[in-house]
């Protein structure tokens, strides 16, 4: 039998038992629509955790210390190190080797000191920190008001909303575009064979570009410097969760601005103390194009003697779990698909009683066991496709549904919304295919037996 | 195989000395015992005998819807016996055409779709079919209705329907199973005169069971007695 006459024949013969076959196309939609929703729930969840994740920019960033410093903090790091003394430190070469390693993107110090702002005549105490460009892509500046840097080193600043307030209470977003003036101590060094300590080496912001970290400075002078600077914009919250470092840094300069400025920096005095080595960092924060090739570039930089850090390991545990969510989801959904599973077996078998003249009337007429057999595979499968297309319909109303119950929720502890309850295309073709290949198996036993049905016996008069 | 040679060519049905047992409890059931049977091509023969002779089970036999305990049924030389369940199938939707006395047509299908049946099985063109089907209703002389369900029509209609469909993939074998018992007589003899007509301008094979031997005697042309699934007696009708 070709087909189409197979798929004609088995439709026509579902609509024949509308209720009967009616309920258990539902039945087997109720399962496909739970699979869905549970798999669907685990594909939200995951992705929801995801971009949380990649919003805070932790996945793609390796913290990157020198072995001399920071010891103390992991016994067993410690114990690894023969001598800690010997350790590479981050210096200038250093950072220039880890730029040029493959899959990083940049490579930007850790850059928080003390400084000023000065407007309307009151100074305002905080901590500047330096932000490369790259943070623009970071959750803090979803709802940035203003704008954000326009270049790496661009004379402008970004405060954060509470340091914006202490300046100006009434109005704190009156300060986009305005002028402020920023007070910081410069670095300077003194030259080795200097007699005159405080003649400086360089002269701050006015020279720009020129590099300030000379080779044999082992000792400096700070400097009290003013720069002034254009407002740009506002943000709620400091960048990366303010997890790089302790205190909360409130003003935040582009970073290639933070280094031109040479800011004398609390590392600057564990620097001086190694002497003769030049300028040192005590962190660098490494950004990798990839948050897949992490381990990579972390394996590379340990190679070359330093301590690092990433919340890879971190990811490993949540990937794990979603493993095992989704797992645990799909056998709570595909239950309900079991439960329909018994009804289609128990629809075609009770076809199959009914039809028993009617099937030995095809074999008599020409059907042979293999026409009857696929007729009931048919009509399953169509059971299993119609309750397929009715389940992901189902499923989709049951996932808007948890989207707008967690989008009330989340309104009403003041949180923005969140799907939580995501669809992808590939799970609507994959529960269909499921649904159908579920339906064939439940109509393997029962097409079998149609297939078996002797027509003598079924023929016999009354 | 065949080292006779034969200018005839092969009958149209051949049995030799084929049997079909049922186990019954601790014996057995010998419903056809050592029938031999030889039926030419374009021959109308009526099978007779009491209830429970056997009738029912050679016919079955023929039409490969059975199987032989032993012996060999020859169809045009092929044995069915020997045949595939497949092949079985193959043969009765392309050599044999059934009648029962109950109808057997399918409730649920209209006139057009029942006669179309058969040919779903035998993979006929869909553009052919339609044709077909009205080829085959005109055969027995019926035009209208032929969207009705059965249980609409009469049981002389019916049997014109069933007739109708297993003309439909134009077989060379008609086989019948007392396919006016179900009928009054009137009726019954429009649908033998009506098979008989079929017979001879298709040179169609007709093996008919009845109980009804005046019936036979006006309509074939041997008459074939069976009595506990043996062969009795043949007798040509003049
Ligand atoms: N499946 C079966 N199991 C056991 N015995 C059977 C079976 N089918 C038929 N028989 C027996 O075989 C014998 C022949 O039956 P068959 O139906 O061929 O008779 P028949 O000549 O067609 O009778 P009737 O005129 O009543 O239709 C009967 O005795 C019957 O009881
Ligand atoms: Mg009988």
């Amino acid at each position: 039998m070709k087909g189409y006459d197979l798929f004609e024949l088995a439709v026509r013969n579902l609509r024949q038992s509308k209720l009967r076959n009616g309920l258990t196309t539902v039945g087997i939609s109720v399962g496909v629509a739970s699979l869905v929703a549970m798999l669907s729930l685990g594909v939200g969840l995951q992705q929801l955790a995801t971009r949380r994740l990649a919003g805070s920019g932790m996945f793609d960033t390796v913290f990157v210390t020198s072995k001399q410093d920071f010891r103390g903090f992991d016994r067993e790091d410690d114990q690894k190190t023969e001598h800690p003394e010997n350790a590479p430190v981050l210096d200038e070469p250093a950072r220039g080797a880890m730029t040029h390693l493959q899959y990083v993107t940049e490579v930007e110090p850790e850059i928080r000191v003390m400084g000023e702002v000065v407007s309307g005549g009151q100074t305002h105490f905080g901590f500047v920190t330096g932000l490369p460009m790259s943070a623009r892509e970071n959750e803090a500046f979803d709802n940035l008001q203003g704008k954000f840097f326009s270049g790496p080193s661009a004379e402008e600043v970004i405060l954060l909303n509470d340091f914006a307030k202490e300046i100006d209470p009434k109005d704190p977003k009156g300060l986009i575009g305005q002028e402020v003036t920023l007070r910081y101590g410069e670095r300077q060094a003194l030259a080795p064979d200097s007699e005159s300590a405080g003649r400086p080496q360089l002269s701050g912001g006015a020279v720009g570009g020129s590099n300030p970290t000379s080779g044999d400075d082992f000792g400096f002078s700070v400097v009290r410097k003013t720069q002034k600077l254009k407002v740009v914009g506002i943000i709620e919250e400091e960048p990366y969760g303010g997890m790089r470092t302790v205190s909360r840094g409130r003003i935040f300069l582009p970073v290639d601005l933070t280094e031109k400025l040479n800011m004398a920096q609390f590392t600057d005095m564990r620097s001086s103390l190694r002497g003769g080595g030049g300028k040192t960092y005590m962190t660098l924060t490494v950004r990798v194009k990839d948050p897949a090739k992490v381990a990579q570039v972390q394996d590379a930089i340990n190679k070359m003697g330093f301590r690092t850090f990433s919340v890879l390991d971190a990811t490993k545990s949540l990937r794990r779990f979603f493993t095992v969510l989704d797992l645990f989801l799909g056998i709570f959904g595909s239950l309900a698909l079991a439960v329909a599973t018994l009804a289609i077996i128990n629809t075609l078998v009770m076809a199959v009683l009914e039809r028993r003249r009617e099937i030995g009337v095809m074999k008599a007429i020409g059907a042979s066991d293999g026409d009857v057999k696929r007729l009931f595979f048919a009509e399953a499968g169509a059971m299993g496709f119609f309750g397929g297309l009715l389940g992901i319909a189902l499923g989709f109303a049951i996932g808007k549904a948890i989207n707008v119950g967690t989008g009330i929720y989340l309104h009403r502890h003041q949180l923005p919304a969140e799907a939580v309850w995501i669809l992808p295309p590939w799970l609507i073709g994959a529960a269909i295919a499921f649904s159908i290949v579920v339906s064939l198996l439940a109509g393997l036993y029962p097409a079998s037996r149609a297939a078996k049905l002797d027509p003598v016996q079924t023929l016999k008069y009354e | 195989m065949n080292s006779l040679p034969s200018s005839k060519p092969a009958p149209a049905v051949r049995t030799s000395d084929v049997c079909r047992y049922y186990p019954m409890g601790g014996g057995i059931i010998r419903a056809v015992d050592g029938i031999s049977l030889t039926i030419e091509r374009g021959e109308f023969v009526a099978l007779l005998g009491q209830s429970g002779s056997g009738k029912s089970t050679l016919l079955n036999l023929l039409a490969g819807l059975d199987r032989p305990s032993s012996g060999s049924v020859m169809v045009q030389g092929r044995d069915l016996a020997k045949m595939s369940s497949e092949e079985l199938a193959a043969y009765r939707r392309n050599d044999v055409g059934m009648v029962f006395q109950a109808f057997h047509l399918i409730p649920s299908m209209t006139i057009t779709e029942n006669v179309e049946l058969p040919m779903r099985f035998a993979e006929v063109d869909r553009a052919e079919r339609g044709e077909r089907v009205r080829e085959s209703l005109e055969q027995v002389g019926l035009g209208k209705r032929l969207e009705h369900r059965p249980s609409e029509l009469s049981g002389g209609e019916q049997q014109r329907v069933s007739l109708a469909r297993a003309l439909a993939n134009r077989p060379s074998l008609l086989l019948a199973d007392e396919p006016t018992g179900n009928l009054d007589s009137r009726t019954g003899e429009d649908i033998l005169n009506l098979i008989r007509d079929l017979s001879l301008s298709l040179g169609m094979t007709v093996v008919m069971v009845t109980h009804e031997r005046a019936l036979a005697e006006r309509f074939a042309q041997r008459l074939v007695f069976l009595a506990d699934g043996k062969l009795l007696s043949q007798e040509a009708v003049a």
